[in-house]
Protein backbone atom coordinates (compact mmCIF):
# COMPACT_ATOMS: atom_id res chain seq x y z
CA UNK A 1 0.00 0.00 0.00
CA UNK A 2 1.35 3.91 -0.36
CA UNK A 3 1.01 6.43 1.94
CA UNK A 4 -1.52 7.88 0.57
CA UNK A 5 -3.72 4.77 0.23
CA UNK A 6 -2.56 3.67 4.14
CA UNK A 7 -3.61 6.94 5.27
CA UNK A 8 -7.18 6.54 3.82
CA UNK A 9 -7.63 3.38 5.26
CA UNK A 10 -6.74 4.47 8.53
CA UNK A 11 -8.58 7.40 9.18
CA UNK A 12 -11.71 5.81 7.38
CA UNK A 13 -11.12 3.02 10.22
CA UNK A 14 -10.84 0.75 7.73
CA UNK A 15 -7.61 -0.38 9.02
CA UNK A 16 -5.50 -0.24 12.32
CA UNK A 17 -2.95 1.83 12.23
CA UNK A 18 -1.47 -0.87 14.55
CA UNK A 19 -1.66 -3.61 12.13
CA UNK A 20 0.01 -1.47 9.36
CA UNK A 21 2.81 -0.93 11.58
CA UNK A 22 2.99 -4.45 12.97
CA UNK A 23 3.38 -5.34 8.63
CA UNK A 24 5.61 -3.05 8.30
CA UNK A 25 7.93 -4.03 11.61
CA UNK A 26 7.90 -7.68 10.54
CA UNK A 27 9.35 -7.28 6.81
CA UNK A 28 12.07 -4.87 8.18
CA UNK A 29 12.71 -8.41 10.84
CA UNK A 30 12.75 -10.52 8.07
CA UNK A 31 14.76 -8.37 5.71
CA UNK A 32 16.74 -6.04 6.79
CA UNK A 33 19.62 -8.04 8.09
CA UNK A 34 20.72 -8.57 3.94
CA UNK A 35 19.85 -4.74 3.33
CA UNK A 36 21.39 -3.10 6.79
CA UNK A 37 18.72 -0.08 5.76
CA UNK A 38 18.60 1.08 9.71
CA UNK A 39 20.64 1.90 12.29
CA UNK A 40 17.99 1.59 14.75
CA UNK A 41 14.49 0.40 14.87
CA UNK A 42 12.18 2.03 17.20
CA UNK A 43 9.76 -0.98 17.14
CA UNK A 44 8.38 -0.58 20.52
CA UNK A 45 7.91 3.32 19.74
CA UNK A 46 6.07 3.19 16.95
CA UNK A 47 3.64 0.55 18.20
CA UNK A 48 2.73 2.60 20.99
CA UNK A 49 2.22 5.53 18.33
CA UNK A 50 -0.17 3.36 16.22
CA UNK A 51 -2.37 2.09 18.81
CA UNK A 52 -2.47 6.09 20.12
CA UNK A 53 -3.52 7.00 16.38
CA UNK A 54 -6.02 4.01 16.58
CA UNK A 55 -7.62 5.80 19.62
CA UNK A 56 -7.80 9.16 17.95
CA UNK A 57 -9.89 7.25 15.41
CA UNK A 58 -11.89 5.44 17.71
CA UNK A 59 -12.62 8.55 19.76
CA UNK A 60 -14.02 10.63 16.25
CA UNK A 61 -10.89 12.51 16.23
CA UNK A 62 -8.88 13.19 12.81
CA UNK A 63 -5.26 11.81 13.32
CA UNK A 64 -3.97 13.73 10.03
CA UNK A 65 -3.05 13.64 6.29
CA UNK A 66 -0.62 10.84 7.27
CA UNK A 67 -2.66 8.67 9.83
CA UNK A 68 -0.11 5.46 10.61
CA UNK A 69 2.05 5.70 7.90
CA UNK A 70 5.29 3.91 8.91
CA UNK A 71 8.24 6.53 8.17
CA UNK A 72 12.13 6.05 8.65
CA UNK A 73 14.41 8.76 9.18
CA UNK A 74 17.52 9.13 7.96
CA UNK A 75 20.12 9.34 11.00
CA UNK A 76 20.88 12.85 11.26
CA UNK A 77 17.62 14.04 12.23
CA UNK A 78 17.23 14.44 15.97
CA UNK A 79 14.57 12.39 17.32
CA UNK A 80 14.00 13.25 21.40
CA UNK A 81 15.12 9.81 22.95
CA UNK A 82 15.98 8.22 20.11
CA UNK A 83 20.04 7.99 19.25
CA UNK A 84 20.96 9.95 16.75
CA UNK A 85 24.25 9.17 14.99
CA UNK A 86 25.15 10.25 11.65
CA UNK A 87 26.52 7.12 11.18
CA UNK A 88 29.84 8.65 13.11
CA UNK A 89 31.55 7.24 16.34
CA UNK A 90 31.95 10.40 16.94
CA UNK A 91 27.89 10.99 18.42
CA UNK A 92 28.37 7.56 20.26
CA UNK A 93 25.52 7.27 23.65
CA UNK A 94 24.05 10.68 22.31
CA UNK A 95 20.45 11.12 22.49
CA UNK A 96 19.03 14.45 21.15
CA UNK A 97 17.06 15.99 23.47
CA UNK A 98 14.50 17.76 21.17
CA UNK A 99 12.85 16.70 17.49
CA UNK A 100 13.81 18.07 14.52
CA UNK A 101 10.94 20.41 13.58
CA UNK A 102 10.13 17.76 10.53
CA UNK A 103 9.87 14.97 12.83
CA UNK A 104 7.24 17.16 15.28
CA UNK A 105 5.17 18.13 11.97
CA UNK A 106 5.15 14.26 10.63
CA UNK A 107 4.20 13.45 14.06
CA UNK A 108 1.14 15.85 14.09
CA UNK A 109 -0.07 14.74 10.94
CA UNK A 110 -0.31 11.36 12.35
CA UNK A 111 3.15 9.43 10.67
CA UNK A 112 4.92 6.67 12.83
CA UNK A 113 8.60 6.69 12.95
CA UNK A 114 9.41 3.34 12.94
CA UNK A 115 13.40 3.77 12.52
CA UNK A 116 16.73 5.39 11.96
CA UNK A 117 18.02 5.02 8.87
CA UNK A 118 22.23 4.18 7.83
CA UNK A 119 24.04 6.56 5.62
CA UNK A 120 27.69 8.22 4.88
CA UNK A 121 28.92 9.51 8.14
CA UNK A 122 27.59 13.33 8.73
CA UNK A 123 25.88 12.42 4.73
CA UNK A 124 29.48 12.80 3.06
CA UNK A 125 29.49 9.95 0.45
CA UNK A 126 27.74 8.70 -2.35
CA UNK A 127 27.18 5.19 -1.86
CA UNK A 128 26.17 4.92 2.56
CA UNK A 129 29.44 2.78 2.18
CA UNK A 130 31.29 5.72 4.47
CA UNK A 131 29.56 4.72 7.97
CA UNK A 132 30.90 3.48 11.07
CA UNK A 133 28.05 1.00 11.08
CA UNK A 134 28.81 -0.49 8.08
CA UNK A 135 27.46 -0.01 4.36
CA UNK A 136 23.61 -0.78 3.22
CA UNK A 137 22.83 -2.81 0.58
CA UNK A 138 20.67 -2.20 -2.46
CA UNK A 139 17.53 -4.42 -2.37
CA UNK A 140 17.66 -4.66 -6.15
CA UNK A 141 20.85 -6.38 -6.10
CA UNK A 142 22.73 -6.54 -2.56
CA UNK A 143 26.02 -6.53 -4.16
CA UNK A 144 25.85 -3.30 -5.02
CA UNK A 145 25.40 0.56 -2.81
CA UNK A 146 21.97 1.68 -2.78
CA UNK A 147 23.93 5.40 -3.40
CA UNK A 148 23.93 7.79 -0.90
CA UNK A 149 24.52 10.05 1.72
CA UNK A 150 21.11 8.53 2.26
CA UNK A 151 21.04 5.38 1.44
CA UNK A 152 19.37 3.88 3.70
CA UNK A 153 16.63 5.42 3.52
CA UNK A 154 16.46 4.79 -0.20
CA UNK A 155 16.46 1.59 -0.06
CA UNK A 156 14.27 0.99 3.38
CA UNK A 157 11.67 2.31 0.80
CA UNK A 158 13.00 0.55 -1.85
CA UNK A 159 12.58 -2.82 0.27
CA UNK A 160 9.13 -1.93 1.62
CA UNK A 161 9.97 -1.47 5.08
CA UNK A 162 8.22 1.94 5.17
CA UNK A 163 6.24 3.69 2.53
CA UNK A 164 7.81 7.03 3.27
CA UNK A 165 11.30 7.97 4.64
CA UNK A 166 12.92 11.53 4.60
CA UNK A 167 16.55 12.10 3.85
CA UNK A 168 19.25 14.94 3.14
CA UNK A 169 20.36 16.30 -0.11
CA UNK A 170 23.56 18.82 -0.07
CA UNK A 171 24.77 17.97 -2.99
CA UNK A 172 21.88 15.08 -4.48
CA UNK A 173 22.28 12.60 -1.75
CA UNK A 174 18.39 12.57 -1.60
CA UNK A 175 18.18 11.90 -5.59
CA UNK A 176 21.08 9.88 -6.51
CA UNK A 177 19.87 6.97 -4.01
CA UNK A 178 16.55 7.54 -5.29
CA UNK A 179 17.68 6.44 -8.75
CA UNK A 180 19.95 3.85 -7.75
CA UNK A 181 17.35 2.25 -5.67
CA UNK A 182 14.39 2.90 -8.15
CA UNK A 183 12.37 5.35 -5.94
CA UNK A 184 11.15 8.90 -5.89
CA UNK A 185 13.29 11.33 -3.97
CA UNK A 186 12.44 14.84 -3.82
CA UNK A 187 15.00 17.97 -3.24
CA UNK A 188 12.84 20.76 -2.19
CA UNK A 189 13.80 24.79 -2.91
CA UNK A 190 16.39 25.52 -0.17
CA UNK A 191 14.24 27.28 2.71
CA UNK A 192 11.18 25.53 1.86
CA UNK A 193 11.78 22.24 4.58
CA UNK A 194 12.62 23.80 8.05
CA UNK A 195 16.50 22.54 8.57
CA UNK A 196 15.64 22.77 12.51
CA UNK A 197 17.22 19.50 13.89
CA UNK A 198 18.96 18.33 10.98
CA UNK A 199 22.74 18.08 11.87
CA UNK A 200 24.35 20.48 9.49
CA UNK A 201 26.57 19.49 7.17
CA UNK A 202 27.14 22.32 4.95
CA UNK A 203 24.11 24.95 5.56
CA UNK A 204 24.21 26.65 2.15
CA UNK A 205 23.53 23.86 0.80
CA UNK A 206 21.66 21.29 2.85
CA UNK A 207 17.94 20.51 2.45
CA UNK A 208 15.60 17.67 4.23
CA UNK A 209 12.95 15.83 1.72
CA UNK A 210 10.93 12.38 0.93
CA UNK A 211 11.43 9.12 0.04
CA UNK A 212 8.69 7.49 -1.33
CA UNK A 213 7.24 4.90 -4.10
CA UNK A 214 5.12 7.41 -5.69
CA UNK A 215 4.80 10.71 -6.84
CA UNK A 216 1.62 11.53 -4.95
CA UNK A 217 2.93 9.96 -1.93
CA UNK A 218 6.11 12.38 -2.19
CA UNK A 219 3.67 15.66 -2.88
CA UNK A 220 1.33 14.73 0.03
CA UNK A 221 4.51 14.14 2.60
CA UNK A 222 6.42 17.41 0.97
CA UNK A 223 2.72 19.17 1.63
CA UNK A 224 3.17 18.02 5.45
CA UNK A 225 7.04 18.89 5.85
CA UNK A 226 6.90 22.27 3.74
CA UNK A 227 6.94 25.92 5.33
CA UNK A 228 8.27 28.70 7.53
CA UNK A 229 9.62 27.89 10.97
CA UNK A 230 10.88 30.25 13.39
CA UNK A 231 13.50 28.12 14.60
CA UNK A 232 14.91 27.96 11.11
CA UNK A 233 16.63 31.62 10.09
CA UNK A 234 16.95 30.50 6.64
CA UNK A 235 13.44 29.09 6.17
CA UNK A 236 11.30 31.05 3.79
CA UNK A 237 8.89 32.77 5.65
CA UNK A 238 5.60 32.71 3.50
CA UNK A 239 3.47 29.93 3.24
CA UNK A 240 3.78 28.17 -0.36
CA UNK A 241 0.20 26.51 -2.06
CA UNK A 242 0.35 22.54 -1.39
CA UNK A 243 1.95 20.71 -4.33
CA UNK A 244 -0.64 17.61 -4.01
CA UNK A 245 -3.92 19.86 -5.35
CA UNK A 246 -2.31 19.97 -8.77
CA UNK A 247 -0.70 16.97 -9.51
CA UNK A 248 -2.86 15.59 -12.27
CA UNK A 249 -2.54 19.05 -14.17
CA UNK A 250 -0.63 17.29 -16.88
CA UNK A 251 2.11 19.42 -18.76
CA UNK A 252 0.49 20.22 -22.20
CA UNK A 253 2.27 23.25 -23.14
CA UNK A 254 4.98 23.84 -20.67
CA UNK A 255 8.47 24.48 -22.18
CA UNK A 256 11.45 21.55 -20.83
CA UNK A 257 14.79 21.86 -21.32
CA UNK A 258 16.66 18.80 -21.99
CA UNK A 259 20.20 20.41 -20.07
CA UNK A 260 22.81 19.33 -22.40
CA UNK A 261 25.69 19.91 -19.71
CA UNK A 262 24.74 17.64 -17.64
CA UNK A 263 22.93 14.98 -20.33
CA UNK A 264 25.92 13.86 -22.70
CA UNK A 265 30.10 13.93 -21.75
CA UNK A 266 29.84 10.91 -19.23
CA UNK A 267 26.54 9.49 -18.72
CA UNK A 268 26.36 6.09 -19.46
CA UNK A 269 24.56 5.10 -22.94
CA UNK A 270 21.41 2.75 -20.88
CA UNK A 271 21.16 6.00 -18.64
CA UNK A 272 20.72 8.43 -21.32
CA UNK A 273 18.33 6.28 -23.42
CA UNK A 274 15.98 6.34 -20.46
CA UNK A 275 15.96 10.01 -20.62
CA UNK A 276 15.27 10.11 -24.45
CA UNK A 277 12.20 8.02 -23.47
CA UNK A 278 11.11 10.21 -20.69
CA UNK A 279 11.56 13.25 -22.86
CA UNK A 280 9.14 11.36 -25.22
CA UNK A 281 6.53 10.68 -22.92
CA UNK A 282 6.45 14.38 -21.74
CA UNK A 283 6.47 15.32 -25.75
CA UNK A 284 3.79 13.20 -26.13
CA UNK A 285 1.29 14.47 -23.04
CA UNK A 286 1.86 17.87 -24.78
CA UNK A 287 5.02 19.76 -23.22
CA UNK A 288 7.44 21.54 -25.94
CA UNK A 289 11.15 20.02 -25.54
CA UNK A 290 14.21 21.72 -26.64
CA UNK A 291 17.86 21.76 -25.67
CA UNK A 292 18.83 23.57 -23.00
CA UNK A 293 22.39 25.17 -21.91
CA UNK A 294 23.92 25.79 -18.87
CA UNK A 295 27.00 26.21 -19.58
CA UNK A 296 28.10 26.75 -16.05
CA UNK A 297 26.86 23.28 -14.71
CA UNK A 298 29.76 21.71 -15.85
CA UNK A 299 32.00 23.57 -13.06
CA UNK A 300 29.19 22.54 -10.58
CA UNK A 301 31.56 19.67 -9.10
CA UNK A 302 34.71 22.06 -8.60
CA UNK A 303 32.44 24.49 -7.16
CA UNK A 304 30.89 21.99 -4.71
CA UNK A 305 33.68 20.04 -3.37
CA UNK A 306 34.97 23.17 -2.44
CA UNK A 307 31.75 25.24 -0.65
CA UNK A 308 30.76 21.97 0.62
CA UNK A 309 33.57 21.29 2.63
CA UNK A 310 34.28 24.50 3.30
CA UNK A 311 31.07 24.93 5.11
CA UNK A 312 31.68 21.34 7.22
CA UNK A 313 35.16 22.59 8.07
CA UNK A 314 33.46 24.76 10.30
CA UNK A 315 29.67 22.87 11.13
CA UNK A 316 31.98 19.92 12.01
CA UNK A 317 34.17 21.92 15.11
CA UNK A 318 31.66 21.60 17.31
CA UNK A 319 32.49 17.52 17.73
CA UNK A 320 35.59 18.55 20.52
CA UNK A 321 34.76 15.79 23.05
CA UNK A 322 32.97 18.72 25.02
CA UNK A 323 29.24 18.66 25.05
CA UNK A 324 27.84 15.28 23.66
CA UNK A 325 29.63 12.17 22.25
CA UNK A 326 32.57 10.47 22.21
CA UNK A 327 35.52 12.03 24.36
CA UNK A 328 38.73 10.40 24.32
CA UNK A 329 40.92 11.56 27.15
CA UNK A 330 44.36 13.72 26.67
CA UNK A 331 46.24 15.98 29.51
CA UNK A 332 45.06 18.82 28.28
CA UNK A 333 41.73 20.16 26.49
CA UNK A 334 43.35 20.71 23.25
CA UNK A 335 45.42 16.91 23.28
CA UNK A 336 41.57 16.09 24.46
CA UNK A 337 39.66 17.53 21.66
CA UNK A 338 42.38 15.93 18.77
CA UNK A 339 42.65 12.42 20.59
CA UNK A 340 38.63 12.46 20.40
CA UNK A 341 38.30 14.19 16.79
CA UNK A 342 41.01 11.77 15.58
CA UNK A 343 39.44 8.46 16.53
CA UNK A 344 35.28 9.74 16.14
CA UNK A 345 35.60 10.37 12.66
CA UNK A 346 36.01 8.07 9.80
CA UNK A 347 38.22 8.79 6.47
CA UNK A 348 35.97 10.89 4.39
CA UNK A 349 35.08 12.83 6.84
CA UNK A 350 38.54 13.78 7.77
CA UNK A 351 39.49 14.31 4.52
CA UNK A 352 36.39 16.80 3.68
CA UNK A 353 37.34 19.00 7.02
CA UNK A 354 40.68 19.16 5.63
CA UNK A 355 39.92 20.20 2.04
CA UNK A 356 37.26 22.80 4.02
CA UNK A 357 40.16 23.85 6.31
CA UNK A 358 42.91 24.23 3.38
CA UNK A 359 40.22 25.93 1.53
CA UNK A 360 39.63 28.74 4.24
CA UNK A 361 42.93 28.90 5.69
CA UNK A 362 45.49 32.37 4.71
CA UNK A 363 46.80 32.55 1.48
CA UNK A 364 44.59 30.14 0.04
CA UNK A 365 40.66 31.62 1.05
CA UNK A 366 40.86 33.70 -2.64
CA UNK A 367 42.52 30.88 -5.13
CA UNK A 368 39.85 28.55 -3.59
CA UNK A 369 36.83 29.34 -1.43
CA UNK A 370 36.66 33.12 -3.15
CA UNK A 371 36.60 31.69 -6.29
CA UNK A 372 34.53 28.66 -5.89
CA UNK A 373 31.31 31.03 -4.40
CA UNK A 374 32.16 33.07 -7.60
CA UNK A 375 31.63 30.26 -10.14
CA UNK A 376 28.29 29.76 -7.60
CA UNK A 377 27.24 33.03 -8.96
CA UNK A 378 28.15 32.21 -12.38
CA UNK A 379 26.26 28.89 -12.28
CA UNK A 380 23.19 30.82 -10.55
CA UNK A 381 23.50 33.25 -13.75
CA UNK A 382 23.70 30.63 -16.28
CA UNK A 383 19.97 28.74 -14.93
CA UNK A 384 18.67 32.23 -14.29
CA UNK A 385 18.84 32.81 -17.88
CA UNK A 386 17.57 29.65 -19.04
CA UNK A 387 14.37 30.11 -16.78
CA UNK A 388 13.39 32.63 -19.20
CA UNK A 389 12.63 30.19 -21.70
CA UNK A 390 12.14 27.21 -19.87
CA UNK A 391 9.57 25.87 -17.57
CA UNK A 392 11.63 23.16 -16.35
CA UNK A 393 14.78 21.19 -17.17
CA UNK A 394 15.75 17.75 -17.16
CA UNK A 395 18.43 15.57 -17.02
CA UNK A 396 19.51 11.87 -15.56
CA UNK A 397 19.85 11.76 -11.78
CA UNK A 398 22.93 9.94 -11.99
CA UNK A 399 25.60 9.24 -14.89
CA UNK A 400 25.20 5.22 -14.03
CA UNK A 401 22.91 2.68 -12.41
CA UNK A 402 24.09 1.17 -9.56
CA UNK A 403 28.02 0.17 -8.85
CA UNK A 404 29.34 -2.42 -6.79
CA UNK A 405 30.46 -2.18 -3.40
CA UNK A 406 34.03 -1.09 -2.90
CA UNK A 407 34.71 -0.21 -6.51
CA UNK A 408 34.98 3.30 -5.77
CA UNK A 409 36.04 3.54 -2.34
CA UNK A 410 39.71 3.77 -2.42
CA UNK A 411 39.11 6.61 -5.32
CA UNK A 412 37.32 9.71 -3.97
CA UNK A 413 37.28 11.79 -7.05
CA UNK A 414 35.55 8.39 -9.00
CA UNK A 415 33.03 8.64 -5.62
CA UNK A 416 32.84 12.81 -6.20
CA UNK A 417 32.02 12.18 -9.69
CA UNK A 418 28.90 10.20 -8.83
CA UNK A 419 27.33 13.53 -8.24
CA UNK A 420 27.73 15.42 -11.37
CA UNK A 421 24.21 15.95 -12.34
CA UNK A 422 22.60 16.70 -9.04
CA UNK A 423 24.92 19.38 -7.24
CA UNK A 424 24.27 22.25 -9.55
CA UNK A 425 20.52 22.54 -7.87
CA UNK A 426 22.19 22.98 -4.46
CA UNK A 427 24.56 25.13 -5.68
CA UNK A 428 21.64 26.77 -6.74
CA UNK A 429 19.01 26.30 -4.60
CA UNK A 430 16.44 25.20 -6.77
CA UNK A 431 13.79 22.48 -6.61
CA UNK A 432 15.02 19.50 -8.19
CA UNK A 433 13.58 15.71 -7.94
CA UNK A 434 14.62 11.82 -9.07
CA UNK A 435 11.39 9.63 -10.92
CA UNK A 436 12.29 6.20 -11.46
CA UNK A 437 12.12 5.78 -15.37
CA UNK A 438 12.93 1.62 -16.34
CA UNK A 439 16.19 -0.36 -16.05
CA UNK A 440 19.01 -0.11 -17.41
CA UNK A 441 21.14 -3.08 -19.63
CA UNK A 442 22.09 -4.27 -16.28
CA UNK A 443 18.30 -4.34 -15.13
CA UNK A 444 18.89 -1.94 -12.63
CA UNK A 445 16.66 1.46 -11.77
CA UNK A 446 17.31 4.22 -13.86
CA UNK A 447 16.32 8.11 -12.57
CA UNK A 448 15.06 10.95 -14.30
CA UNK A 449 16.03 14.01 -12.58
CA UNK A 450 13.50 17.05 -13.28
CA UNK A 451 14.83 20.48 -11.88
CA UNK A 452 12.54 23.59 -11.37
CA UNK A 453 13.17 27.17 -10.51
CA UNK A 454 13.07 28.20 -7.01
CA UNK A 455 9.69 27.20 -5.84
CA UNK A 456 8.74 25.98 -8.94
CA UNK A 457 7.49 22.25 -6.94
CA UNK A 458 3.81 22.19 -7.85
CA UNK A 459 5.04 22.26 -11.50
CA UNK A 460 7.93 19.41 -11.00
CA UNK A 461 5.56 17.46 -9.61
CA UNK A 462 3.22 17.50 -12.76
CA UNK A 463 5.44 16.36 -14.98
CA UNK A 464 6.88 13.71 -12.05
CA UNK A 465 3.36 12.17 -12.26
CA UNK A 466 3.62 12.44 -16.11
CA UNK A 467 6.09 10.09 -16.66
CA UNK A 468 5.25 8.08 -13.40
CA UNK A 469 1.82 7.05 -15.67
CA UNK A 470 3.63 6.38 -18.82
CA UNK A 471 5.79 4.31 -17.21
CA UNK B 1 45.94 9.43 -11.98
CA UNK B 2 47.20 13.36 -11.82
CA UNK B 3 51.01 11.43 -12.14
CA UNK B 4 53.11 13.58 -14.65
CA UNK B 5 50.48 15.91 -15.20
CA UNK B 6 51.49 19.04 -13.86
CA UNK B 7 52.82 20.67 -10.36
CA UNK B 8 51.99 19.16 -7.06
CA UNK B 9 49.30 21.40 -5.80
CA UNK B 10 49.73 20.52 -1.65
CA UNK B 11 52.85 19.23 -0.22
CA UNK B 12 52.66 16.41 2.55
CA UNK B 13 53.65 19.41 5.52
CA UNK B 14 51.00 21.11 4.35
CA UNK B 15 48.44 18.58 5.17
CA UNK B 16 50.00 18.16 8.14
CA UNK B 17 49.71 21.59 8.91
CA UNK B 18 45.75 21.74 8.35
CA UNK B 19 44.93 18.54 9.81
CA UNK B 20 46.86 20.32 12.98
CA UNK B 21 43.99 23.60 12.63
CA UNK B 22 41.48 21.41 11.91
CA UNK B 23 42.60 19.02 15.40
CA UNK B 24 43.13 16.02 13.81
CA UNK B 25 45.92 13.45 14.44
CA UNK B 26 47.03 11.67 11.27
CA UNK B 27 49.20 8.63 11.05
CA UNK B 28 52.06 8.35 8.54
CA UNK B 29 50.03 6.59 6.35
CA UNK B 30 47.11 8.18 6.54
CA UNK B 31 48.73 11.67 5.53
CA UNK B 32 50.64 9.95 2.79
CA UNK B 33 47.07 9.27 1.25
CA UNK B 34 45.57 12.57 2.35
CA UNK B 35 48.11 13.98 0.56
CA UNK B 36 47.75 12.89 -2.52
CA UNK B 37 43.52 12.21 -2.48
CA UNK B 38 43.83 16.42 -1.67
CA UNK B 39 46.31 17.00 -4.64
CA UNK B 40 43.87 15.48 -7.07
CA UNK B 41 40.88 17.38 -6.13
CA UNK B 42 42.57 20.47 -5.67
CA UNK B 43 44.14 19.17 -9.28
CA UNK B 44 40.44 19.00 -10.56
CA UNK B 45 39.08 22.32 -8.96
CA UNK B 46 41.83 24.08 -10.73
CA UNK B 47 39.30 23.81 -13.72
CA UNK B 48 38.35 26.70 -12.88
CA UNK B 49 41.32 29.24 -12.85
CA UNK B 50 40.69 29.60 -16.43
CA UNK B 51 37.19 31.80 -15.78
CA UNK B 52 37.04 35.47 -15.33
CA UNK B 53 35.57 35.72 -12.47
CA UNK B 54 36.48 39.37 -11.67
CA UNK B 55 33.37 40.77 -11.98
CA UNK B 56 31.22 38.39 -10.78
CA UNK B 57 30.46 39.23 -6.51
CA UNK B 58 30.58 35.99 -4.39
CA UNK B 59 27.48 34.00 -3.33
CA UNK B 60 27.22 33.02 0.54
CA UNK B 61 24.20 31.53 0.10
CA UNK B 62 21.29 31.00 -2.36
CA UNK B 63 17.99 32.75 -1.02
CA UNK B 64 18.22 36.88 -0.99
CA UNK B 65 18.26 36.53 2.79
CA UNK B 66 19.41 38.83 5.04
CA UNK B 67 19.91 38.27 9.04
CA UNK B 68 16.51 37.35 10.88
CA UNK B 69 16.12 38.56 14.20
CA UNK B 70 13.76 37.52 16.76
CA UNK B 71 12.72 39.96 19.58
CA UNK B 72 14.89 39.56 22.29
CA UNK B 73 12.61 37.94 24.75
CA UNK B 74 12.79 34.80 26.93
CA UNK B 75 11.48 31.99 25.56
CA UNK B 76 11.51 28.53 25.56
CA UNK B 77 14.83 26.45 26.28
CA UNK B 78 16.46 22.86 26.50
CA UNK B 79 16.26 21.78 30.21
CA UNK B 80 19.82 21.90 31.58
CA UNK B 81 20.43 18.91 33.68
CA UNK B 82 19.05 16.96 30.22
CA UNK B 83 21.73 18.96 28.37
CA UNK B 84 24.13 18.22 30.66
CA UNK B 85 23.64 14.26 30.94
CA UNK B 86 24.73 14.19 27.58
CA UNK B 87 27.82 15.42 28.27
CA UNK B 88 30.94 12.83 28.31
CA UNK B 89 31.92 14.72 31.94
CA UNK B 90 29.92 17.22 34.13
CA UNK B 91 29.88 18.92 37.35
CA UNK B 92 28.18 20.84 39.12
CA UNK B 93 26.02 22.12 35.83
CA UNK B 94 29.10 22.70 33.79
CA UNK B 95 30.70 20.72 31.21
CA UNK B 96 34.35 19.67 33.02
CA UNK B 97 37.25 19.61 30.35
CA UNK B 98 41.01 18.77 31.06
CA UNK B 99 43.22 21.70 31.94
CA UNK B 100 42.79 24.41 28.77
CA UNK B 101 46.45 26.15 29.69
CA UNK B 102 49.57 24.90 32.03
CA UNK B 103 48.98 22.67 34.63
CA UNK B 104 45.72 21.49 36.33
CA UNK B 105 44.77 23.15 39.39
Amino acid sequence: MTAVEIAAAVRSGQRSARSVVDEHLDVIVGGDADIHAFNLVAAAQARVRADEIDGAVAAGRDPGPLAGVPVALKDNLCTRGLATTCSSRILEGWTPPYDATVVEQLHNAGAVVVGKTNMDEFAMGSSTENSAFGPTRNPCDTSRVPGGSSGGSAAAVAAGFAPVALGSDTGGSIRQPAALCGVVGVKPTYGLVSRYGLVAFASSLDQIGPFTTTVADAAAVLDVIGGPDARDSTSISEPQPPVSHTLADGVDGLRVGVLTELSGNGIALDVAARLQAAVGALESAGARVAEASVPAAVYGLSAYYLIAPAEASSNLARYDGVRYGLRVDGPSTPDMNTATRSAGFGDEVKRRIMIGTYALSAGYYDAYYGKAQKVRTLIINDFASVWEQFDLLVSPTSPTTAFPLGERTTDPMAMYMSDVCTVPVNLTGQAAMSVPYGVGDDGLPVGVQIMAPALGEPVMFRAAAVLEASL
Amino acid sequence: MRIGMGQQRITRAECAHVAALARLELTDEELDRFTGQLDELLDHVAEVEALDLEALPPTMHALPIANLLRPDTPGEVLDRDEVLAQAPFAEDGQFRVPPVLGEAP
